[in-house]
């Protein structure tokens, strides 16, 4: 007897009804990481949502007057305030015996700095709402200033490398401790580089009732400097130098991370990016300097949050080590 | 010395030459083009400053108040959003008369969200006793920085330079720049009275009740009217100085014995100028505001004597109310025995575009003489519903 | 007083040309002005920046309704707006294509047009497809509104090492692209 054909993943997943969150046709750059990002999560988190939206990039390139690209309640207020905002619904929601889950999306200027106050007694009042942050690692939307994300040696327009600078002089914050100081339910980092990780963290973190914290990696090929067609590929060497770690925290206590199989030297994820640039200079002993640091980062990285691995993640990308620009699967 | 500069590359300049301490911003378009060059100058060595990149405006106005109050010369740059973010803030600054000198882009405010020019962010910081100084162009906006930190400084007063964001920001023309030497002999280092010094302890701040918070608001109110003098001469001094004036505290150009007058603030002043020497409809003279804090009743009645018309142009309004600039204007020009008949209209709000032939429909709509308490001269009202006309 | 309206998508270096071209004209001696129309700070938005030129001091500050001259550094942005309007009479337009002159005046209807393959010509001379300095040196050329020269000190101004020599390369072989003073009766502006 014949063995019927399966369909493989791939297709299955093809045919999965996908919900739309936020259309396309808004003005976002070629390649935008936070774009990605931002449609991932919508998708994740279906329909019956609200969403209180910090000024930036994703609020400006989705609703241009009279147009919006967005298919659920969304509301953008100003900088500083979408978790005050977003725990202003929760409670209305609350008091009105309503279910729709509250979601709070900023960048990391809206997160990190400005927004850091809101965010803080959001989480520490125990808002029941998902608050996600894409970290493109600068003011992207005001032409590229330095925040407290922005990695160290990193060129931006305020911290710009000269002869008496070689980039940012400050370390990036490490905002995931801080989070995890508020002892919330859950928090965690992904990346846009691993769609079903951020899928799957996006579930988890609408199923808990309380707050919740989603950090996700979202290159800017602007601001970053390098081709929209590498935005992926840039944001998995993040990962996979020990850069940017994936990591999950409960309640302030590590509980999972997604383990680099392949361990990449950091300056094969540096020298993609001209805002790195300044690191490459020749018969610059500051650069091999800088250069020693960020390794030296990324070692801590790898040793804290124990990145090294061998086990497969089974919900990662299929193939997304082996797969080439332009599509083919090795 | 003379070059064609971005507006904010010769702020930012102008700027450096004050030999700042410390400088505090965090970006907000259109602004940012000002620290960026500010920044990219102590990268490379030529700015010995403390540049502080902080994390939101509120905090840049603390630090640069932080730092005055501590004896180094200090500024700061905003807009829109920014200097209501600050507002806590720069009430504080000026009710403890602290000198400083703040650059605002000017940009309209949300909500709805704009990053394109209008006058609604300073003038909706009018009543935080700031000195407030507009500039007409790039030339006004680099000269005025200079000269607002030797008015602050002498009048323990903090002052704004306000520049129109984008359309003054982002623009490129020849621009004189002024030699460190110049800068160094027209202002001395800082000095601070109540500079916070362990040899000398000073408390700063303190709680007034009933029985002194008027008084301490008076002595404020009277130094902000006496500023007027120190704004005067600093203009004059510098003229001596550079061969360049603005105007003081206002400007009169054009036919001085006009009965019709255009006065307007800001960058649209300049495309008044052109219009009004290429449309020759009527006599008519146009009064430049430079300073609108103080606010100069007396130059202003000097340079409405005789007019019977009297067109004010703002870029902002008090909605509700009016117009802002006008509504002060009509009471300073009250106290006239034979007060002009004032339209007040609003243009380019949320960086419409005011062209040239704004003058001439200027002209047609101020025709019947029964003046205009208010409105928004440029509103396309066919593109609201109905009810919202 | 010249009026020039430049049109382009953000990245092109839209309003990189219009400060190159008023710098330019400030070092030949004139008085010049150059500012942006912005929309959202990004990649691809269209742009446009306005430049005026003159002997005397200029005052105004209203956007360029009448330009003398258009520049237009993306050829697609034609299909979406009519960005032609307010052209004066005889106005020329300088297009970013591989196309033809002749093809691209038809299309629109007349004008008197000029393209010259700016995009492709950076990429191979600079290595980046910043089309801004072949056509600003190739709009020189046609209009002799401002020597050489003035561009080229412009161009020191802003790049330096190599950019600058294959910035400088590219904008000699862009002169050579066109006609001379094919352009030279200056278009004045009449207010507005």
């Amino acid at each position: 007897m014949a063995v019927p054909e399966t369909e493989s993943m791939q297709d299955l997943r093809q045919r999965q009804p996908r919900f739309s969150g936020l259309e396309s046709g808004h003005r976002a750059c070629q390649g935008c990481g936070q774009a990605l990002a931002a449609r991932l999560v919508t998708e994740a988190a279906g329909p019956d949502v609200m969403i209180a939206n910090a000024t930036g990039c994703l609020e400006v390139f989705t609703t241009a007057w009279p147009q919006s690209a967005w298919r659920v309640p969304w509301m953008h207020s100003v900088f500083e305030n979408a978790a005050a905002i977003a725990a202003g619904m929760e409670a209305a929601l609350k008091v009105q015996g309503r279910q729709s889950k509250v979601l709070a999306f900023g960048g990391d200027g809206g997160t990190f700095d400005i927004g850091f106050q809101a965010l803080s007694g959001m989480l520490e009042r125990n808002h029941n709402v998902l608050y996600v942050c894409f970290d493109n690692e600068a003011y992207m939307n005001t032409g590229i200033q330095r925040s407290s994300s922005t990695p160290h040696a990193a060129m931006t327009t305020t911290s710009p490398p000269g002869k008496r600078r070689m980039g940012k002089r400050h370390l990036k914050k490490d905002l995931l401790s801080i989070i995890s100081a508020h002892h919330i339910p859950y928090a965690a980092s992904s990346s846009v580089a691993y769609p079903a990780d951020i899928r799957r963290k996006v579930r988890r973190a609408m199923a808990i009732e309380g707050p919740t914290f989603l950090m996700i990696h979202s290159p800017c090929p602007l601001g970053w400097g390098h081709e929209g067609a590498l935005t992926i590929e840039v944001a998995r060497l993040a990962v996979q130098t020990g850069l940017f770690p994936v990591i999950e925290l409960e309640r302030g206590t590590l509980t999972d991370c997604m383990p680099i199989r392949e361990l990449h030297p950091v300056t094969e994820y540096l020298k993609l990016q001209q805002r790195f640039r300044h690191l490459f200079a020749p018969d610059d002993p500051r650069a091999t300097e800088e250069l020693e640091h960020l390794q030296a980062l990324a070692d801590y990285n790898i040793d804290t949050y124990g990145l090294r691995g061998e086990r497969p993640d089974p919900l990662d990308t299929e193939g997304a080590d082996t797969v080439h620009r332009g599509g083919k699967v090795s | 010395m003379r070059q064609a500069l971005e507006g904010s590359q010769a702020v930012a300049r102008a700027v450096a030459s004050c030999r700042p301490g410390v400088v505090a911003a965090y970006p907000i378009t259109p602004q940012t083009h000002i620290v960026e060059n500010i920044s990219k100058l102590v990268a490379d060595g030529l700015c010995d400053c403390e540049m502080v990149s902080v994390e939101s405006e509120f905090s840049a106005a603390s630090v640069v108040l932080g730092a005055a109050a501590t004896g180094s010369r200090a500024y700061t740059a905003t807009s829109s959003q920014g200097i209501l973010l600050m507002a806590e803030v720069l009430y504080n600054i000026a009710g403890m008369r602290i000198p400083l000198v703040l650059t605002c882009a000017n940009r309209a405010v949300s909500a709805p969200i704009s990053i394109w020019n209008d006058q609604q962010d300073s003038m909706a910081v009018r009543d935080a006793g700031w000195i407030q100084l507009y500039c007409a162009d790039n030339q006004e906006a680099t000269d005025a920085t200079v000269q607002a930190f030797r008015i602050a400084e002498r009048m323990e007063l903090p002052v704004m330079v306000c520049m129109d964001g984008f359309v003054l920001t982002h623009t490129m023309e020849p621009i004189d720049l002024p030699d460190q030497d110049q800068v160094d002999g027209f202002l001395p280092p800082y000095h601070f009275s109540r500079t916070l010094d362990s040899g000398h302890p000073m408390t700063l701040g303190g709680l007034a009740g009933p029985d002194y918070y008027a008084e301490i608001r008076h002595a404020h109110h009277r130094a902000l009217l006496a500023s007027e003098t120190e704004i005067v001469s600093a203009d004059r001094d510098w003229a001596e100085l550079t061969g360049r004036a603005s105007g003081g505290l206002l400007a009169v150009e054009g036919d001085a014995d006009a009965e019709l007058a255009v006065l307007a603030i800001g960058s649209v002043v300049g495309t008044l100028r052109e219009a009004m020497q290429e449309y020759e409809g009527a006599k008519a003279k146009l009064i430049k505001l430079r300073c609108f804090r103080p606010f100069p009743v007396e130059a202003l009645q000097q340079a409405c004597r005789g007019v019977r018309r009297l067109i004010v142009l703002e870029r902002a309004l008090s909605p509700g109310g009016g117009g802002i600039l006008g509504t002060e204007v009509r009471a300073a020009l009250s106290e006239l025995s034979d007060p002009p008949v004032v339209y007040n209209y609003a243009v380019g709000l949320g960086g419409r575009d005011v062209p040239m032939d704004l003058y001439p429909r200027l002209l047609e709509a101020v025709e019947s003489g029964q003046g205009e308490r208010f409105s928004i001269f440029d509103v396309e009202l066919e593109k609201l519903p109905e009810e919202d006309r | 007083m010249i009026e020039i309206r430049i049109h382009g998508r953000g990245g092109q270096g839209n309003v990189v040309a219009a400060y190159l071209m008023a710098a330019a004209a400030f070092d030949s001696g004139f008085s010049s002005q150059a500012f942006p129309a912005f929309g959202a700070e990004r990649r691809g938005a269209p742009v446009v920046a306005f430049v005026r030129i003159d002997e005397k001091p200029i005052s105004r500050r209203s956007q360029v309704r009448e330009p003398a001259y258009l520049i237009i550094q993306d050829e697609h942005l034609l299909h979406e707006h009519d960005l032609t309007a307010g052209l004066l009479p005889g106005g020329g337009v300088l297009i970013n294509s591989t196309r033809s002159s002749e093809a691209l005046a038809e299309e629109l209807g007349g004008l008197k047009v000029v393209a010259i393959p700016a995009t492709a010509m950076a990429l191979e001379t600079v290595g980046r497809p910043v089309p801004n300095v072949a056509l600003l040196a190739a709009f020189l050329q046609l209009t002799g509104l401002l020597p050489q020269e003035g561009l080229i000190r412009a161009l020191e101004e802003r790049f330096s090492g190599d950019i600058l020599e294959k910035n400088r390369k590219l904008a000699e072989l862009a002169v050579q692209k066109v006609p001379a003073g094919l352009w030279k009766e200056a278009q004045h502006a009449t207010g507005a």
